[in-house]
């Protein structure tokens, strides 16, 4: 069993964070790279990015919005309960270089895989931009932390009630255009990254991207997670999950997303019911 | 031929009782049901005890088949399962899955004039007698050597691996990637085929001799082979088969309902899918359902499909019945169960609805020309044939290939232009200072007991090394 050493809930309780026990992979992870959990006996396996990993500790911190069975599942364990499986780190690490002045861009729970990757970026020399957005202030997480990994954060929230009233896309347009922008990162819902990498293909400005298609085995062997980037089918568990912006067909991972969407609204619904007969 | 043996020849093969196919098709419970103890003494007694058998050639880690069935027809169960684990840890497997009729029963003389002897049903029937009524005792183990072994990957070459090793007296763990040991036991053949609670007890007696079990270990990523040298192990031995699954490459391949056999059987098998939603993982549910390729897996496949509630179930093939790869068995069984065969038939692309869903598939017909490098007629579009297979899901099965991720890690074995692992034929040895390799791995997608006959030659070898030295 995978202990949980540490739990919080943000974001009114739809985000949690779990640091976990897990010692080889916390030995081993690097940034961008992620792990498949399973909960108990009869779970499915869910790939999750890690936000943090603590080798010395032997832990890894995962954060996850509670959208369905699992990650509701999830949500349900506490302190001193576990994860019957966590398998990692999976994926391709990040690529850090030092290349001048970089955006990271992160929305809703991909605030949690950018976090590292924009500390990382900073700790190497970069000059950081951070642009996170969330529906509404209480939604937004990880304020503190992208702070500190940046240089200059903005913050956005849809309906106006904490910083630009607005998208991300809004304000990364606005950074844009004041010139000398290397790279961006972007990681968050696939509108979101789609959106992102539109508006810096229009600027000629390399753009980077953590993809989340529907895993099962985490490890190559079933090409569940296939994306079409640059017209070649990649399989995002190891080819990615970070892949060139301007090359991926979000319309079709958008559309492989939903391939479950029937069977995932029972399965939440039946679980929520069952739980709160209990 | 001797009076007795004439004799022998004239009794029938003793057949294996089956549940019936409108029965089976709808259930995932396992269609051969097994030999009772006098079904089996009965077919035991067709054996003719050759003095030069045949049948020990023909089997790839070479079970003492007369000495084993001679026990049964004595009714000494116990012995005939001691006779099979000196040669064989996993025989529940070997007796339900191996292609008996290129193998061991191929080369049975009784076969010559009648039926082949049922070696496999009767060495099934010592491994379930003895797991229902057995002891528990175990074999015999060498005393402790002090070498440490890592074995990676638990599919079938690993586990014999560590079963020859773990008598011998050596210390040994095996690493696994997935949550569950077995590979394709666990994940690919599906349980109507081989019941999973029978692997797990196959590799519980693996446990109980000492073989450790390390779950969720991907050698690769969350360790990697020198690390495991410098963690103290004396010899590593690589059999991570042949995972990664092989795609048509024609328009039209992401659309929604189109998965990869290794995805379907994984959530169906390792999963447990056929169960959802009493377990977490879906499964698609097809009503039209089209398999590409026509080997053991597309069976499996279509199989699955039909017991999930599919209308149709239609295997499609580029060749002809004779090339068909899978065994005579299986389709034979799969045809019982209503599955229909499309010969002769290519997809040249899939057709999708807006909201991504496959809907269909456009193909030809083919004839078949003049035979290719593989020595089989090469088949030949026949032009302007086009027609529309009308299907919901499709389950690609056109063959799998070596999955890079253990072995671009390690930049210092040889592998071959396929990305298979370089391996001497004899012992498994790899180009990589104590490190062996067997099935998949080196070979391409083979079969179980081809795997299990490379673990027990690599098996040796290291025994050899680690007494020896090289």
């Amino acid at each position: 069993m995978f202990k949980i050493v540490r739990r919080e809930e943000m974001s009114q309780g739809t985000v949690i964070l779990n640091e976990i026990e897990a010692p080889l992979i916390a030995r081993k992870a690097k940034p961008g790279q992620f792990v498949i959990l399973k909960a108990n006996e009869d779970g499915e396996r869910i790939p999750l990015t890690m936000a943090e990993t603590d080798a010395a500790k032997g832990t890894i911190t995962i954060i996850y919005m509670v959208v369905g069975k699992s990650t509701a599942l999830f949500k349900d364990l506490q302190v001193g309960d576990g994860y019957q499986d966590v398998i990692g780190p999976l994926g391709k690490a990040t690529h850090l270089e030092k290349v001048g002045k970089v955006v990271c861009v992160g929305g809703g729970t991909g605030v949690a895989v950018l976090h590292p990757i924009t500390r990382g970026l900073k700790e190497i020399g970069n000059e950081v931009v951070c642009i996170i957005g969330s529906r509404n202030k209480g939604l937004l997480i990880m304020e503190e932390h992208m702070k500190a990994a940046s240089h200059d954060l903005r913050i956005c929230t849809d309906d106006g009630s904490y910083g630009h009233h607005g998208f991300v896309t809004d304000v990364l347009k606005d950074v844009l255009k004041e010139g000398d922008i290397k790279l961006v990162v972007a990681i968050g819902p696939v509108p979101m990254m789609k959106a992102v990498s539109n508006i810096t293909r229009e600027y000629n400005v390399e753009t980077m991207v953590s993809l989340n298609p529907i895993m099962v085995d985490g490890t190559g062997m079933c090409g569940g997670c296939r994306v079409t980037v640059g017209g070649e089918t990649k399989f995002a568990c190891v080819d990615g999950p970070e892949f060139d912006g301007h090359k991926v067909d979000y319309d079709e991972l958008m559309l492989r997303l939903r391939a479950y969407q029937e069977d995932e609204r029972k399965s939440h619904q039946h679980y929520c019911t069952i739980r709160d007969a209990r | 031929m001797s009076e007795t043996a004439t004799k022998k020849t004239q009794i029938s093969r003793v057949a294996m009782p089956e549940q019936e196919p409108k029965v089976r098709a709808r259930n995932f419970l396992e269609v051969p049901t097994g030999y009772t103890v006098k079904m089996a003494q009965e077919e035991a007694s067709r054996c003719l005890q050759c003095k030069k058998p045949g049948c020990v050639a023909g089997c790839p880690v070479g079970v003492d088949i007369p000495g084993f069935i001679d026990l049964i027809a004595q009714g000494d169960m116990t012995g005939a399962i001691r006779n099979l684990w000196s040669k064989n840890a996993l025989p529940a497997v070997c007796g339900r899955v191996c292609p008996q009729e290129s193998q061991c029963e191929g080369k049975c003389i009784v076969g010559k004039k009648g039926e082949p002897v049922a070696i496999g049903n009767l060495e099934r029937f010592c491994a379930d007698y003895e797991r229902e009524n057995g002891t528990g005792e175990l074999p015999p183990k060498a005393p402790p050597t002090g070498k440490k072994i890592a074995v990676v990957g638990s599919g079938p070459s690993g586990l014999t691996v560590a079963g020859d090793l773990i008598v011998k007296g050596h210390e040994v763990t095996i690493f696994e990637a997935f949550h569950k040991a077995g590979g394709v036991l666990v994940y690919g053949i599906p349980e109507f085929r081989l019941p999973k609670a029978i692997v797990a007890q196959e590799v519980n007696f693996l446990e109980r001799l000492g073989v450790k079990i390390q779950v969720n270990a991907v050698v690769g990523r969350t360790v990697s082979l020198d690390e495991l040298s410098a963690e103290g192990f004396d010899a590593i031995y690589v059999g991570v088969g042949a995972g990664l699954p092989k795609f048509m490459n024609i328009p039209g391949e992401n659309y929604v309902g189109i998965l990869s056999a290794n995805e379907y059987l994984t959530r169906a098998n390792l999963m447990k899918a056929y169960k959802y939603p009493e377990v977490d993982t879906p499964i698609p549910l097809g009503k039209n359902v089209v398999v590409l390729g026509a080997g053991n897996v597309a069976m499996d496949s279509a199989r699955t499909a039909m017991r999930l509630g599919a209308e149709s179930v239609k295997i499609v093939y580029r060749r002809s019945r004779d090339e068909m790869p899978a065994r005579q068995a299986e389709i034979h069984h799969a045809e019982e169960e209503g599955i229909e065969l499309f010969l002769l038939t290519n997809p040249t692309r899939y057709i999708g609805n807006e909201n991504g869903r496959l809907t269909g598939m456009e193909c030809l017909r083919m004839e078949l020309g003049e035979p290719d490098a593989s020595g089989r007629r090469r088949p030949v579009p026949v032009k302007g044939s086009e027609f529309e297979i009308a299907c919901d899901l499709c389950i690609v099965a056109v063959g799998s290939g070596a999955n890079p991720l253990l072995t671009s890690e390690t930049p210092d074995m040889k592998l071959n232009r396929w990305g298979n692992v370089v391996a001497d034929e004899k012992t498994g040895k790899t180009t990589k200072k104590a490190v062996w390799a067997g099935g998949d791995i080196v070979t391409g997608a083979a079969t179980v007991i081809l795997a299990m006959g490379a673990g027990r030659q690599a098996a040796d070898s290291i025994h050899e090394y680690l007494t020896l030295g090289w």
